[in-house]
């Protein structure tokens, strides 16, 4: 499947796999899909997510003791994929359990589990030639990040490396949700439209509806993270799915009352 | 002069072999093209090297001496033995090395605020002084167990006037203050410097801080045909992140008859998670932004180490380190925690010299070798730094009387 959205904006939801269990993230992901995202990001649980606020620490650190493994994410994708045919899938991983799994073996299997794309954190562009290869190689989409700090050589870089959509991340920091967005994603969604047609998804600190329709003027969808985890955590495991679901109509009101 | 000349087995710039580059979130990659650019232009400016050879010593005290250890010698009673004194320098170890380097590029970059890792508390402590001397904010991150461990570092810190910040993820130490800083770093990187204190990280974080640690081998090799009119035979130096290794082996890499021994740290046991000997029982893969040895497990989730020195207790290692390693140029080996505080009594009895428990690992791999080597041999031990920092572990571990 090609990455989509169908409505504007459109939503990305990422997901820490086996936090609380492999099965709730199923559940957790087909709420979701049916509340209306367009992609699921299944996050791959790491020891050292040096990028992540302690809200994806924790969550990573709990599915990290669970043993929650990258063959195990790989099987998720395919329960998921097997239920729901429309709604993206995106393998979202540090670089090292992909490198300690094989690029190639990784690569082959989430083509066959039904995933649409791959974002590894600590993957640039400049490292990105095998990489881009074996995924090609495999149909499947790299997406990449787009940083304020990133000048524009690097954004043009950037775009023409991606498929699917670009992350352009709204402000420097970590993941985690905040009050208010700054202006920092504006200015890059500009600077980044200028070398790509492909849709730009915003994300890092996206957690109300307000920030949602702020995005949906100039980016084509939202991703949000942490503030799902966050749901996932305070909730029993068997309201997850219901939480997350509301959570989510939420975020669009108008999307909700049209579907 | 250029970098990537330099190094021995790169073909690119940040790439030793097939190990180092760069593998960090894109929001860094600005601050890390920034930094290659304004160390490179530094590396080209006579006056950076000048100020930098100036503060070097008169302010940390180089050169350090090589001294010619005769008692231990007798005592092992086989190779001559050279200790590089590296443990007299100012604020006690190598580090403050490559923390003056680093300051001096912060402050031409323009930035006002550091952040900074420590495992033993000796580059936090060098950093901390740096900021101190130059009038900069100062933020070091310290696993919590490395607090407890290394407390007097803790309380010089502070007293310089920098703020250390515990780290309670993880197994709470160095890997985690690492990632801390990291995170931090990612949140302030318009307005801070970040300064990695080992030859770890993305590019050029692994050239740059060896070259401000070049100058190790290079006195030691002045000195060297000084005394004794020729090179060692070997050069040992223990190997946590592996800066005070990589200065210490790097003018010798190209000549094949010095041997380069780095000393891992070989903790309580073999098992994952007992030690920090990451070519015994590591396997290549990217921690905190570079492709090196990483101890991990076969899910590609990085292990906890374990060491009696703080500053060895890392489950990754230099990228140029693992090239060293995999071409054989280099041999790395391990000493357990035994060994090595038996090498810390050995070293104070004979010579009067308290090394610290990551350089009395060093020590111990000349207490095995050099009995059996012939007395026309020359061996030259790295003394990284100094052991006061250890007296409480030394007290409890050595069983030592107090008050």
């Amino acid at each position: 499947m090609p990455i989509r959205f169908a409505s504007k904006p459109g939503l990305v939801v990422y997901l820490t796999a086996g936090d609380p269990d492999l099965d709730a993230t199923r559940e957790i992901a087909v709420a979701a899909i049916d509340a209306g995202a367009d992609v699921i990001e299944l996050g791959v649980p790491f020891s050292d997510p040096l990028a992540d606020g302690p809200v994806i620490q924790r969550a990573s650190e709990r599915a990290v003791a669970r043993g929650t493994k990258l063959s195990d994410v790989l099987g998720l994708a395919a329960e998921i994929r097997k239920v729901r045919r429309e709604a993206g899938l995106v393998i979202f991983s540090y670089y090292n359990p992909v490198l300690r799994y094989g690029l190639e073996r990784f690569c082959k299997e989430a083509s066959e589990a039904g995933v649409d794309g791959v974002l590894i954190t600590d993957m640039i562009v400049e490292e990105a030639d095998e990489y881009l290869k074996v995924l090609e190689a495999h149909g499947l989409a790299p997406i990449f990040l787009a940083a304020p700090t990133s000048p524009d050589e690097r954004l043009a870089r950037i775009a023409k490396a991606s498929r699917g959509f670009v992350y352009a991340i709204s402000r420097t920091g970590i993941t985690g949700a905040q009050q208010t967005m700054t202006g920092d994603a504006e200015q890059l969604v500009k600077r980044l439209r200028k070398y790509t047609a492909l849709p730009i998804a915003v994300g890092f600190g996206v957690s109300k509806p307000e920030h949602v329709a702020a995005l949906g003027e100039f980016a084509d969808a939202a991703v949000v993270g942490s503030a799902i985890v966050a749901i996932v955590e305070a909730s029993a495991r068997e309201d997850a799915p219901s939480s997350i679901a509301r959570f989510i109509k939420g975020l669009r009101p108008a999307v909700a009352l049209a579907r | 002069m250029s970098t990537a000349a330099n190094t021995p087995a790169g073909v690119v710039a940040g790439r030793f072999g097939a190990y180092g580059g760069r593998f960090v979130p894109e929001t860094l990659m600005a601050a890390l093209e920034e930094l290659e650019h304004a160390y490179a232009e530094a590396q080209a400016d006579p006056d950076f090297h000048a100020q930098l050879d100036l503060l070097l010593r008169d302010y940390a005290g180089r050169p350090t001496p090589l001294y010619y250890a005769q008692r231990l010698t007798e005592e092992l009673g086989g190779a001559k033995i050279y200790l590089k004194r590296e443990d007299l320098l100012h604020t006690g170890a190598h580090k403050i090395n490559n923390c003056l380097g680093q300051g001096l590029l912060a402050r031409r970059m323009g930035k006002k605020r550091i952040i900074a890792e420590t495992g033993a508390g000796q580059h936090g402590v060098a950093s901390a002084t740096v900021c101190a001397l130059f009038g900069m904010e100062c933020v070091v991150y310290m696993g919590e167990e490395d607090m407890r461990r290394q407390e007097l570092n803790v309380y010089r810190m502070r007293l310089l006037g920098a703020e250390v910040r515990g780290v309670s993820s993880g197994s709470k130490t160095l890997k985690d203050a690492i990632n801390e800083a990291m995170r931090d770093w990612v949140t302030n990187v318009r307005t801070t410097h970040y300064l990695l204190g080992s030859v770890l990280g993305a590019h050029p974080y692994p050239t740059m801080v060896r070259d401000f640690h070049r100058v190790i081998s290079r006195e030691m090799r002045t000195q060297m045909l000084e005394k004794e009119g020729r090179l060692p035979d070997a050069v040992i130096a223990c190997v946590g992140g592996g800066s005070n290794a990589m200065g210490a082996f790097f003018e010798f890499i190209e000549d094949k008859n010095v041997r380069l021994i780095g000393v891992e740290a070989g903790g309580r046991g073999t098992g994952l998670g007992e030690h920090a000997a990451r070519f015994q029982g590591g396997s290549p893969g990217v921690l905190q932004g570079t492709y090196s040895y990483v101890l991990q497990d076969d899910a590609g989730q990085v292990s906890l180490t374990h060491s009696v020195s703080a500053g060895l207790d890392y489950a990754s290692i230099g990228p140029e380190h693992a090239a060293l390693h995999d071409s054989g140029r280099a041999e790395y080996v391990s000493a357990d925690d035994n060994a090595t505080l038996e090498a810390v009594k050995l070293l104070a009895r004979t010579e009067g010299i308290l090394p610290a428990l990551e350089s009395a690992h060093a020590v111990a791999e000349c207490a095995r070798i050099a009995p059996s080597m012939s007395p026309r041999d020359i061996l030259v031990v790295n003394v990284s730094g100094r052991g006061d920092k250890d007296m409480g572990i030394l007290a409890r571990e050595l069983n030592l009387k107090g008050a």
